[in-house]
């Protein structure tokens, strides 16, 4: 496949911090409309990464091309093609479902006819038209999450970024979460995901287990479970990460 | 062990518990399984003597955490949710002040804390604050632990830890279950169930079952199906629209099916798909888990 068919290209990334390297050579690329999973124990260097993927850190050397971008020199165009959204960090509590999509949307440069429009076919969407004007703060904890995903893709990014999104909320809302997820996928938005729950990768199309700031493994759920002979991800996760 | 009897508590306008009722048994790891804000952590307060509740009663070991809140908090060792030792103590500090608040030294009770206090010994001058996620955890669990507790509470412990630690954690419960250490634990995460003796299943204040894990299981109605292959979101839509659909959840790589009489109309989907231009799907029968008997309790509550 042609390297411009993918919207993430990494090549020999590497970070350090001083004399610790936090990313050691990697090495990835990301088709369009894929979802990817992006795994690691804590201190496993996945924060640093995605810091550089979305425009935020530079890295010590190495190539790194999202939506086409290079993240050392246009990482303002990097920002402006990607959205990004957080467990710790979504919306704003004391501003309406409305206005919390208008700031977001004027931030991301969209006319006030645009966030008109798609604000009206998103809560139609997710069937909640009647709650425009309430305050977020005052939503349960699962549409706050449909709502931020949601928030994070109006501006129809290349990519959508997803830290942990899913972390707490109950079982039926995480499979509405990924149904949406599943939607943008398929309406051609880049779905990257870090998640410590391991079921949740096996949602993705392909996924990368980071140990000690390298890829230690990188296939689809299925190959990853075959080739380490194992029944589940979390199995995968526990061999890769503690060998012993 | 412990006894809850149809307890209630609102906050304003909200109910946060609404008639709670079961019992922990002696010895037991019991697991309170359910979302943010279903109220596990009203429920393990008002247990600790920490609240009060509007109306019910508890008893833990015999004694009301109302009027003997002195003696229960002897008894009762808690790690609260968010991180709640003094960081600018160092481990060995923290430690120390934990055992000398109820009277005793680290010495005396060493044993039981022992395998998970040697792991983050080597670090014991450093301030708790400066410790990692994990080291934290096992800080926390040792000065829960000092005063030699007969019920353990643990508030979210695992929440927010990769997992590498969370199967760690669960490994040092297992091994204080030998010590005969009363355990109640909470998570969000349902497939920690089946790590637990018993579990109760919480959703925004009311309890849906208290069971064991293989019981919560086996308490699923109907046949559940495994359907995989092509485009994972057209494939909901199709299954979706075939009639004698009930319920279409995406599971990771597959999707979990039931159909309206719990019945099995595998060759009818199959065809149906087919005619929508799906000719790789493959539908096979799959034991269900604790999600999806959640979900089924769910939606019938």
């Amino acid at each position: 496949m042609e390297a411009s068919s993918y919207v993430i290209n990494v090549k020999d990334l590497v970070k350090k911090f001083g004399d610790f390297t936090a990313n050691d050579r990697l090495t990835f690329h990301v088709k369009r409309g894929e979802i990817f999973g992006f795994l690691g124990a804590n201190g496993a260097g996945k924060t640093t990464a995605i810091k550089i993927l979305c425009g935020l850190s530079v890295p010590t050397s190495g190539f790194v091309e999202v939506s086409g971008y290079n993240v050392k020199t246009q990482s303002e165009k990097v920002k402006s093609s990607i959205g990004y959204m957080s467990q710790k960090f979504s919306l704003y509590d004391d501003l309406t479902v409305f206005e919390n999509i208008r700031l977001f949307g004027t931030i991301y440069g969209l006319s006030s006819g645009e966030i008109k429009e798609r604000s009206a076919d998103m809560l139609s969407r997710l069937g909640i038209e009647e709650q425009r004007n309430r305050l977020i703060g005052t939503l349960s904890l699962g549409w706050k999450q449909k709502l931020a995903f949601s928030v994070a893709v109006l501006h129809r990014p290349k990519i959508v970024f997803l830290d942990e999104p899913t972390s707490g909320v109950d079982p039926i809302t995480r499979r509405q979460f990924w149904e949406l997820i599943y939607q943008a996928a398929d309406e051609g938005i880049t779905v990257f995901v870090t998640t410590h729950y391991m079921d949740e990768a096996e949602y993705c199309n392909r996924v990368t287990i980071m140990v000690d700031g390298r890829i230690s493994a990188l296939d689809t759920p299925s190959g990853l479970k075959s080739q380490m002979k194992c029944d589940s991800m979390n199995d995968v996760f526990l061999k890769l990460t503690r060998p012993n | 062990m412990i006894d809850v009897d149809s307890i209630s508590k609102n906050y304003g306008k909200v109910s946060a518990l609404c008639d709670l009722s079961f019992k922990v048994r002696k010895g037991e790891l019991f697991g309170v399984i359910g979302p943010d804000g279903a109220g596990k952590s009203t429920l393990f307060r008002i247990i600790l003597s920490l609240l009060l509740p509007d109306s019910g009663k508890v008893s833990v070991k015999g004694l009301d955490p109302v009027q003997d809140y002195k003696s229960l908090r002897k008894i009762v060792g808690y790690m609260p949710g968010r991180f709640s030792l003094y960081e600018d103590l160092s481990v060995e500090e923290n430690l120390n002040f934990f055992a000398s608040v109820f009277g005793t030294t680290v010495e005396e009770n060493y044993h039981l804390i022992k395998g998970i206090y040697q792991q983050i010994e080597p670090f014991r001058k450093r301030p708790a604050g400066k410790l990692s996620g994990g080291m934290k955890q096992k800080l926390a669990l040792s000065c829960a632990l000092i005063h030699q507790p007969e019920l353990l509470v643990l508030d979210e412990p695992t929440t927010g830890v990769d997992a590498v630690s969370r199967s760690e954690f669960w490994s040092m419960l297992h091994q204080l279950k030998e010590f005969g250490i009363t355990i109640i634990v909470s998570t969000p995460y349902m497939d920690e169930a089946s790590l637990c003796d018993r579990v109760a299943l919480m959703q925004q204040g009311r309890i849906l079952e208290v069971a064991s894990p293989q019981d919560v299981v086996d308490n699923f109605r109907g046949a559940l199906f495994g359907v995989s292959g092509g485009n994972m979101y057209r494939l909901i839509l199709d299954c979706r629209d075939f009639d004698m659909v009930e319920t279409v959840f995406p599971f990771g790589e597959e999707l979990h099916l039931s159909f309206k009489d719990g019945g099995d109309h595998r060759t009818d989907l199959h065809e149906f798909l087919k005619r929508r231009g799906s000719d790789e799907v493959s539908i096979r029968t799959i034991q269900p888990g604790i999600e999806d008997r959640f979900m089924a309790l769910m939606a019938t509550s």
